[in-house]
């Protein structure tokens, strides 16, 4: 598949007018921080707006015209997105973004424990989903920590005990079924490292789950917005992303499941929205998804991500990917070139997506990220919200360069002009 | 690119006073979760005259030049003042840092730490170069000092 052509690239950047500006006093603006929050097409904004301009109401509430056509929306915003990672509507969750997401997974399996909060699920799925003393929750050392803190209070909560796959030096996964074995009850793994943009190999971490019959979560925040995903192919039992990283508003993530799963699962949040019959001293819940939105949903922002579901389709993922890949093989071969830039995770082009962390021999990386800043590149500095991996890699920061869809091999380029002035303000040996 | 004078070069290259000595009345440990800067400080008193006097400061940084640069200009300033002195600093530091760019510090108040003036005009750092301070406040009000009216 063909990277995308300049003309291509020329078109999508217009889409994007927040691109075009200056900042820091007339420098044009390097976007290098999509991993943090992608920038949004004018399509995506068009669709909230129209939302709200012609269709605003209250979803699943109401007798009047308005409120059947936000509904309409927002289911049909839910079947949009669905489609995008290849999955069925009332498999999908909407929440506020991915750490809510997996807060609600965290949850479920904690209420579990409750009693008569899994009367009526199916004994086996009831079974997967109680945690107790003695049960493992299993992550990895590279979790982003919205990945991280929910399983240690999970833990905390229920008396499980937290376990890890380890990160080797260069950046990748060391052998899960070394931590994953019988007293597992859920492995819960990111796709792609926001910082090293190591690709997992999911299927070896799922088939070791498989072996011992446990449950999976896949964070897919960093995978999503550049490669395309299918829960199906991808065989975890829970997959979660996050609107505002996909070209989407920010306000909406995205948890989906196995039907069976959520069949089961109690709720995270309680309220109105997710009930079935309500009583003043219990109430009963109605049906997934509807038992997981508790309150007003955030319709005109999952209509915003299912237009950014177009867009990205219409794009085309798998060119996306092809795009991610040669700016990645770009920006790799570019920064080998400089002794004083230690790039962080797998040095082969082919095993990362989405993000470049590195650091300059002798210079914070706040410090190399403030003089970036000066000439209009903005990158992320600092953990990344992934400080267990910074320890781990004997380095207290990074400084990150991120891509999306409109990044172009010339954005790195003026990226790499701004990192050679680095060495000489500091003072450092280039 | 001007935010980076030699001063603030200097300072964090070489930090004055830095490392950790004995004979302390109070340590703390501080952090800035956003970046990961950490700072451990130490605060040792003379309280043998009328009013007590920052005998010493030692201190264990890690972080951006700015939080270091920050943290050694506090010590070189501080050490030897009595401690109503360095809280006289801090007010002048702190209002320069606040102002976005409005106010150049005096550096007959503050020293060395006019060159951090260049930080105002950015917000995200601001706190990087007030790390150090927030602990040194912290470890004279664990060491007994009244420090009251000196958080903004």
């Amino acid at each position: 598949m063909p990277a995308l052509t300049a003309g291509e690239s020329a078109r999508i950047r217009a889409d994007f007018p927040i691109l075009s500006r200056t900042v820091r006093g007339g420098a044009p603006l390097v976007y290098l921080d999509s991993g943090a929050t992608s920038q949004k097409p004018l399509a995506v904004l068009d669709a909230e707006r129209d939302f709200y301009l012609r269709h605003n109401a209250a979803v699943h509430r109401g007798a009047h015209q308005l409120a059947e056509e936000a509904t309409e929306a927002f289911e049909g915003a839910r079947g949009r997105i669905a489609r995008f990672v290849g999955a069925q509507p009332d498999e999908v969750v909407f929440t506020k973004n991915g750490t809510e997401a997996i807060n609600l997974v965290a949850y479920a399996m904690s209420n579990a424990g409750a009693p008569g909060a899994l009367d009526g699920a199916d004994p086996e799925v009831a079974r997967r989903l109680q945690v107790g003393p003695g049960d493992e929750i299993v992550v990895t050392e590279m979790e982003h920590h919205a990945n991280l803190v929910p399983w240690q209070e999970l833990c905390r909560r229920t008396g499980a005990t937290l376990r890890w796959v380890g990160v080797t030096d260069d950046g990748y996964l060391e052998d899960p079924r070394s931590v994953i074995g019988p007293a597992t009850k859920l492995v819960a793994f990111t796709h792609v490292s926001n910082v090293l943009g190591t690709v997992v190999d999911v299927a070896d971490l799922v088939s070791a789950a498989r072996e011992v019959g446990v449950l999976t979560l896949l964070d897919a925040c960093q995978s999503v917005p550049h490669q395309p995903v299918d829960v199906t192919a991808l065989d975890v039992d829970f997959l979660v992303f996050t609107g505002h990283k996909v070209l989407g508003p920010s306000g909406v993530g995205v948890l989906w499941a196995r039907p069976e799963l959520l069949a089961a699962m109690p709720p995270f949040l309680t309220g109105g929205s997710m009930i079935e019959i309500v009583h003043m001293e219990r109430s009963t819940f109605a049906p997934p998804p509807q038992r997981f939105e508790a309150g007003v949903p955030v319709a005109a922002q999952a209509v915003g991500l299912a237009a950014a579901c177009d867009y990205l389709d219409t794009v085309g993922m798998e060119r996306v990917a092809a795009h991610d890949h040669a700016l990645m093989g770009y920006t790799l071969e570019q920064l080998a070139q400089r002794p004083w830039v230690r790039v962080l995770g797998p040095s082969d082009p082919a095993h990362r997506v989405g993000a470049v962390a590195f650091t300059v021999e002798g210079v914070h990386p706040h410090d190399v990220g403030q003089v970036l800043d000066d000439q209009g590149i903005a990158v992320r500095t600092g953990h990344h919200c992934a400080w267990p991996l910074h320890r781990r890699l004997r380095v207290p920061a990074s400084t990150r360069a991120s891509f999306g869809v409109y990044t172009t091999t010339a954005e790195v380029d003026a990226f790499l002009v701004a990192l050679d002035r680095v060495p000489q303000i500091f003072g450092v040996s280039a | 690119m001007d935010l980076y004078g030699e001063l603030i070069l200097e300072h964090s290259k070489r930090p004055v006073h830095a490392g950790l000595r004995d004979g302390f009345d109070a340590e703390v440990h501080h952090v800035n979760p956003t970046c990961g800067d950490e700072v451990t400080l130490r605060v040792h008193l003379d309280r043998a005259g009328d009013e007590p006097v920052l005998q010493d400061l030692s201190y264990d940084a890690l972080g951006c030049s700015i939080s270091t640069a920050a943290t050694s200009m506090l010590a070189e300033e501080s050490v030897g003042r009595p401690v109503r002195e360095t809280l006289a600093t801090y007010r002048g530091i702190h209002a320069m840092l606040m102002s976005k760019g409005a106010d150049p510090g005096d550096p007959e108040v503050i020293g060395d730490a006019v060159a951090l003036a260049g930080v105002a005009r950015y917000p995200a750092r601001v706190k990087c170069a007030l790390l150090g301070w927030s602990a040194y406040l912290d470890a004279l009000a664990r060491a007994g000092v009244d420090i009251s009216g000196m958080r903004p």
